[in-house]
């Protein structure tokens, strides 16, 4: 909105202030997303003090159980307990486990996190190498291969590759367990062959994804003016794309592979449960069936926040490498 | 006329196969899928059931054709509802560009973008119940934002274009602008982003199915299918393999009917892919 003429310290100031324009605008997405979250939980049918005790249960048993969760407070004062909770580590109690929800939550993400970041690693592993081969014989069979076998990456459900690979590689040649988590203390070896089928299934479709943005990334790269004066100074295609495409090209890569890691974490979802992996997102999943309000509340909510989180930080980096966006009003 | 790309021909030809045994399945099924007969369980592939039998008995090509309405259903009224909120909600930001108003549609859309749509879908699911209808509301929400975008994204560039212009000049409304002049130039965009959701829809509803959240037996879905494969994957891998050929053929085939056509509606990439 504000007109940009130039010179440092007005790109200075404009950096400033769209910094805390984001900065504004990532802490309201929060507020509001916490709301939308308590609301959707909150008219959720079934009171978690009942689904604990059971049929056969006693109203004023009920009523005491209510009174000691804080059920039967007020919607508001439930809202800011829940939030000043959040701000401060303490996600609460849970309702079905009586166990510190930052503790579980804790727990989970030794499975969850190092699953997307194996997955992530194996995608980008797959992704940038096919992707950047394929730019490079752009038109030719090994472009057709690359973009054939991606099409095909992309349509294939990541849950039908993992019973598969199950199938496959822990049933008939019993490399690996069907499923399950033996735990990081009984070897960091045993934890990583337990996550290898559930990244692989993860990473497929993501490499797929990945492997075409590279490839029209580098493709777009390698249309511009100073490619062509480096093949104009005698450079292979091979140095031009190593010496001076790539590096150009690899922005819209890296914020693909920024949002795949917030995806991986909360998508992972459906493949836990293929693997029975005691991770964030079969945890959400069990709390959901069991009414364990607070536990979906506080998991979900930690899901949004790394998305939003994520976008905020691929946005300030966006604007510090491109000087081109400090122009434009956002 | 042109002549349709091959990306064109084969998305065409496999989002076609889906569709008719669907609309077939209305009319005529093989054999009756609702009556289990558990003597013809786990009966290999052969002439008279071509994809063989499940383990209560059921012709796995019926299960196919019938469980194709509940994928096409779920992702064609997804899709409905993402067009019919998107649309309208994107070019009413363009009409307002810079507006408190377009601002607002845009932070909106960012939102619904961060909450990771399989949870809240599944939150939904377990809130409302589960069923094919809460899966479409479920998958349909998410649709919204993205069809929102895309026309605000393209109603943007249109308003500042002569034709527009012109019709401002005339004395013609935001309203009736967006109606007559912006909505026909965005069709092209819309068709293709539609098939694109189409597609993820597919897969949405599949992933919902399987984990119990979407088509409740007795209705056939790809997705259950998969999940009662699961169990029975080592016995007989044919009945994990067969729906999820199922699934990734038509997906396949949007995705492909999706490039297709944007090549053969933008002119500005005609040709511009495979030279």
């Amino acid at each position: 909105m504000s007109p940009i003429c130039g010179g440092h310290n007005l790109t200075g100031i404009f950096m400033i202030n769209y910094f805390f324009r984001r900065l504004f605008t990532f802490v309201l997405s929060l507020a509001l997303a916490s709301i939308v979250i308590f609301s959707l939980v909150e008219i959720a049918p079934g009171d978690p003090a009942s689904f604990m005790l059971g049929i056969n249960a006693q109203a004023d048993t009920i009523a005491a159980l209510r009174a000691e969760l804080g059920l039967d407070q007020p919607k508001i004062s439930r809202y800011l307990a829940w939030i000043s909770g959040m701000l401060t580590g303490d996600f609460g109690i849970s309702y079905t486990y009586r166990t510190n929800v930052t503790e579980m939550v804790g727990d989970r993400l030794w499975v969850s996190l190092p699953l997307a970041l194996y997955a992530l690693l194996l995608s980008t592993v797959i992704a940038l190498p096919t992707g950047i081969y394929a730019a490079a014989k752009r038109g030719k069979a090994g472009d057709f291969t690359v973009i054939s076998a991606t099409q095909i990456g992309i349509a294939i459900p990541n849950f039908w590759f993992a019973i598969i690979l199950v199938g496959i590689f822990a049933i008939k040649l019993q490399w690996f367990s069907a499923g399950g988590f033996s735990g990081w203390q009984n070897g960091v070896l045993n934890g990583i062959a337990s996550l290898t089928l559930p990244a692989i299934a993860l990473a497929l479709p993501q490499a797929a994804i990945l492997s075409r943005i590279m490839r029209s990334a580098l493709i777009e790269t390698l249309g511009e003016d100073y490619i062509r004066t480096a093949r104009a100074k005698g450079l292979s295609s091979w140095q031009t794309i190593w010496a001076h495409a790539l590096r150009n090209a690899l922005i819209p890569v890296l914020t693909i592979i920024g949002l795949q890691f917030s995806f991986l974490l909360a998508g992972a979802i459906i493949i836990e449960q293929v693997f029975y992996l005691p991770g964030l997102g079969r945890l959400v999943f069990q709390a959901i069936t069991q009414r364990d309000l607070i536990v979906v509340e506080s998991v979900v909510m930690l899901l949004v926040f790394a998305v939003i989180l994520v976008n905020f930080i691929v946005d300030i980096a966006y604007m510090l490498v491109d000087p081109r966006l400090r122009q434009d009003s956002i | 006329m042109i002549r349709p790309s091959t990306s064109l021909q084969f998305g065409i030809l496999f989002c076609l196969a889906p569709l008719a045994m669907a609309t077939i399945s209305f009319f005529w099924q093989p054999f009756d899928i609702t009556e289990l007969n558990i003597s013809n369980r786990l009966k290999s592939v052969s002439l008279t059931h071509p994809f063989g039998t499940d383990h209560f008995g059921r012709d796995m090509l019926t299960m196919i054709m019938v469980g194709a309405r509940t994928s096409i259903a779920v992702a064609f009224v997804a899709v409905g509802i993402g067009i019919l909120i998107g649309v309208p909600l994107g070019l009413f930001a363009a009409t307002c560009r810079g507006s408190i108003i377009d601002d607002g549609v845009m932070r909106f859309n960012d939102l619904v973008f961060a909450f990771p749509s399989l949870v809240i879908a599944i939150l939904i699911t377990a809130i409302a119940g589960p069923s094919a209808f809460n899966a479409i509301i479920a998958i349909g929400i998410f649709n919204i934002p993205v069809f929102a975008r895309i026309s605000r994204a393209a109603a943007l560039s249109l308003w500042q274009r002569e034709f527009i212009l012109s019709a401002q000049v005339a004395g013609k409304t935001g309203f009736r602008i967006s109606i007559e002049h912006i909505l026909p130039n965005l069709m092209h965009i819309l068709i293709v982003q539609a098939t694109i959701q189409f597609s993820l829809g597919i897969l949405a509803e599949a992933g919902l199915s399987y984990i119990g959240l979407g088509a409740q037996p007795p209705t056939p879905s790809w997705g259950r299918m998969l999940a009662d494969a699961q169990t029975m994957v080592s016995l007989a891998p044919r009945l994990a393999i067969v729906p999820g050929i199922a699934i990734i053929l038509t997906v396949l085939g949007l995705n492909l009917l999706g490039d297709g056509l944007r090549d053969a509606l933008d002119p500005k990439l005609r040709g511009s892919i495979k030279k």
